[in-house]
């Protein structure tokens, strides 16, 4: 990569608007999710902090639920707790599809035979329901959830590792690698995965969109940590109260669609910026 | 003199603003008689292509638009005319075919389906006269076993009969005007024969005016009336074929024929004491494919016991059509295929009994030079890193390698500057230059060269030939050159094997084997060599000081 190279890459990235504004939207999430806890008062977000059901914009900027916990002290705990699950769940995904799917595209064969049936076992699970299996019988906690998630969204990341690396594999520049005597380690990991990064990061990105929502749905229904606020477990938690307070739900409800749309925008843009290609003629 | 049918006045075409210049076609004029095939011939970014695509209004919209000019088809300007005018004039007066009938074709409609599409859309015959019309242009192109061919699917048929079809197609709604572009490009020589005098004939029989692109001056030699030739969007000669191909008047035109490589092969005196570098005995490579029709696997017997060796300073040419073998040969002897039975032996050191850590070692004796000038370097890496990746994989310091990437740099014509930049900074012609100093690199004994030139320009063949040529000289290398291309194997091979379905049918001195072809499918593949009777030696003559005196103006590509 070359200072020409980032340049061209920033240009291409910021010509696609909604990308640059949801990247805007995320940066400003990221930030409120490591400094949030620190700016607000001591106690966290179980702290009962007033009189329950006060409506927004009183003396509690979001007002306070149920329970009299403030609203607005879960939204910025909520916001660690996606990302967190989202990113680590998205990394174990993406290195085990990349090992499995690498394995089996640059081998083929057996091999290839071997993990794609494997990869179809779990595809042909319905997801959701694995992944309530799997922290339902690793008891809920941040960790269990994070496997969950991470054991549920390899697969398409597998199967797309080892598309590119067949066809990398095949292409003459591998080949001449391997006829110079390169080793298989040193023709992948040199050759083969930067080629294909591009594709990985994009895929990834969107991965981190979908374990997000994954993460909400199981503690929505009561499967994540007890011990740490979530936005789904707020929506879950709020949702008896529907017609008395319905901005319990709405809150942290659009902050997770904002979150999600913006990380699918800004895989979008990285799309376009890594995959020009693709958009010219 | 025939009335004109098709003029193109002053015709350009604007380029989007990333392209590297501002316009893929410059004020070209061009008028195409009633009755005549019009050749218009260039390089790769000659804009030919481009043109034929804006007279049929096909250009990819919005990158690129004709910018000024008129197209002229009897007297109405295609340029103006709107969607559904074009639709009622392609195919009924004006048609196309293009170079790859395999994409051309759509893969999951049969050939009658689809021929009979274009009579149904233009037509209102009842389906019976539409399938009898067929049936007739189907023998009219020379297809036999026409009902059979109706129901055949694109793939099942082979690359000439696809590209009969296509003229089928195209000719079906008698049209006027037939633009073919690089119709022949894709397919064998001995099939291209055939399809160039199916062009020739089915133009005189129906009095079509032609407009034939291709970059191949012996097709042009064998089927033109006038010729065109277009070099970066401009038309720098036109004329008849007589005077554009024995005496013409553009230096660019006479620095392209003269780089024709001739078919009259370069002899060098053998050293038959040479030692044995490579020899290949009894090699077998058959691929099996799972059928999934009936169950039943499909075996294609790629290699048949095939022989032979290559002594130190000698160059073996392989050649043979495409599905012949020669590329499965090339990849056994580098062994990025493994055969199943035989030998290869490289200095006395049989491959096929080494193991993969003990091969690993070894591969550094045998290189290769790959086809595609584009895929074959990695993108993520700069050529000096390229080339010198090799070397430091087998133990030599980092500052040495690059030292010497430096100098191999220099040797291929190349600038030592070039190291830094990444390959798609460097032409088609440059890129190959790449690849093979990346094969020098290692100090190879054996240079496996698989088509080094097919996907390169006539001008910059010959210089990457040269180079070749000058290389093994200056190294002794032994050389094995894979090629379809019979002019180019005269030009470095000093011995010719011909290959056919796996198995080489004849081998033998170069000389020998052009001058005396024993084998008759060798005797085939030498007729079928485009303008073999046209004598470019009549234009080289002319051409040759000031050929040469172009190339070094306008440098090495």
């Amino acid at each position: 990569m070359t200072k020409a190279d980032v340049l061209g890459f920033c240009q291409r990235y910021a010509r696609n608007r909604a990308a640059l504004v949801a990247l805007g939207v995320l940066v400003a999430i990221v930030a409120v999710a490591i400094a949030g806890p620190h700016l607000l008062r001591q106690g966290g977000p179980f702290e009962l902090a007033g009189p329950p059901f006060q409506p927004p914009f009183g003396r509690f900027a979001l007002g306070t639920d149920m329970l009299g916990r403030d609203e607005l002290v879960g939204l910025v705990y909520g916001a660690r707790t996606s990302l967190v699950i989202g990113l680590a769940a998205t990394l174990f995904a993406t290195l085990l599809g990349v090992l499995l799917g690498g394995i089996a595209g640059y081998y083929g064969g057996g091999a290839d035979e071997a993990l794609m049936r494997l990869t179809e076992i779990f595809q042909t699970i319905p997801s959701f329901l694995f992944a309530i299996l799997v922290v339902a019988i690793l008891s809920p906690s941040i960790e269990s959830v994070i496997i969950a998630i991470a054991v549920v969204s390899w697969p398409p990341m597998a199967r797309l590792v080892r598309g590119e690396f067949r066809s990398l594999a095949d292409r003459e520049f591998v080949q001449a690698c391997v006829s110079m005597g390169m080793s298989d380690l040193r023709v992948i990991a040199l050759h083969i995965l930067p080629n294909c990064l591009s594709s990985i990061i994009v895929t990834g990105s969107l991965l981190v969109a979908t374990a997000i929502l994954t993460e909400s749905a199981l503690s929505f229904l009561g499967l994540s940590d007890p011990n740490v606020m979530s936005w789904g477990f707020m929506v879950g938690a709020a949702r008896d109260f529907l017609q008395r307070a319905w901005w319990l739900c709405a809150i942290p409800g659009v902050a997770i669609l904002v979150t999600v749309l913006a990380i699918n925008l800004v895989g979008d843009g990285l799309n376009d910026a890594l995959n020009p290609r693709l958009r010219h003629l | 003199m025939s009335e004109t049918i098709l003029d193109i006045e002053r015709l350009s075409v604007d380029l989007p603003a990333w392209a590297d210049r501002a316009q893929a076609v410059t004020d070209v004029s061009l008028a195409l008689r009633r009755n005549e095939i019009l050749c218009v011939v260039g390089e790769s970014g000659s804009g030919k292509s481009v043109m034929a695509r804006a007279i049929m209004g096909l250009l990819p919209a919005p990158h690129l638009r004709a910018s000024a000019g008129r197209v002229l088809l009897d007297g109405e300007d295609l340029l103006q005319a709107d969607a559904a005018r074009m639709r009622a004039i392609r195919c009924r007066r004006i048609s196309m075919i293009f170079q790859e009938p395999m994409t051309a074709l759509n893969p999951v409609k049969t050939i009658g389906a689809q021929i009979d599409e274009v009579l149904a859309v233009h037509t209102d015959l009842p389906r019976r006269e539409r399938t009898e019309r067929i049936a007739v242009m189907l023998q009219s192109v020379r297809l036999s076993d026409t009902q059979h061919l109706m129901r055949a699917y694109p793939h099942e048929i082979s690359g000439g009969q696809r590209q009969r079809a296509m003229i089928a197609m195209a000719l079906i709604l008698e049209p006027s005007v037939l633009i073919a572009d690089e119709p022949t490009t894709a397919l064998d020589v001995t099939t291209q024969a055939g399809i160039l005098a199916l062009i020739r004939d089915v133009q005189r029989s129906r009095h079509m005016g032609v407009v034939f692109i291709t970059h191949d001056f012996g097709v042009v030699s064998e089927i033109a009336d006038r010729v065109a030739v277009m070099q970066h969007g401009r038309l720098v000669e036109f004329g008849d074929a007589a005077q554009v191909l024995n005496a013409p008047s553009h230096a660019y035109t006479q620095a392209l024929i003269a780089a024709i490589p001739g078919l009259t092969p370069v002899t060098r005196p053998a050293n038959e004491t040479a030692p044995l570098v490579l020899a290949v005995r009894a090699l077998d490579k058959t691929y099996r494919a799972s059928g999934s029709r009936g169950g039943r696997d499909r075996v294609v017997r790629a290699l048949k016991s095939v022989e032979l060796t290559i002594r130190r300073g000698e160059t073996l040419g392989v050649v043979g059509e495409s599905g012949s073998g020669k590329s499965t040969l090339a990849r056994c002897i580098v062994r990025l295929v493994h055969a199943d039975n035989g030998s290869v032996v490289v200095r006395d050191v049989d491959w096929m009994r080494l193991s993969r850590r003990q091969l690993r070692a070894h591969r550094r004796y045998v290189q290769i030079v790959f086809q595609d000038p584009f895929g074959s370097l990695d993108p993520r890496c700069n050529v000096g890193s390229l080339i010198a990746e090799g070397p430091i994989v087998c133990g030599v310091p980092q500052a040495d390698a690059l030292a010497r990437a430096y100098s191999l740099l220099e040797l291929v014509g190349l600038d030592r500057r070039a190291a830094d930049r990444y390959p798609h900074e460097f032409s088609g012609g440059q890129r190959q230059r790449i690849g093979i100093a990346r094969a020098l690199a290692l100090d190879p004994a054996i240079l496996v060269a698989d088509e080094p030139v097919s996907a390169l320009d006539v001008s910059v063949q010959a210089q990457v030939l040269r180079l070749l040529a000058d290389i093994r000289d200056r190294f002794n290398l032994a050389m094995l050159f894979i090629t379809h291309d019979l002019r180019v194997a005269a030009q470095v091979c000093d011995r010719i094997a011909v290959m056919r379905d796996g198995e080489i049918v004849e081998q033998g001195e170069t000389a020998r084997v052009y001058a005396d072809p024993q084998h008759a499918y060798t005797r085939a593949l030498l007729a079928a060599v485009p303008g073999r009777h046209w004598q470019a030696s009549a234009a080289r003559s002319v051409a040759a000081g000031s050929a040469s005196a172009f190339i070094e103006h306008h440098g090495a590509p």
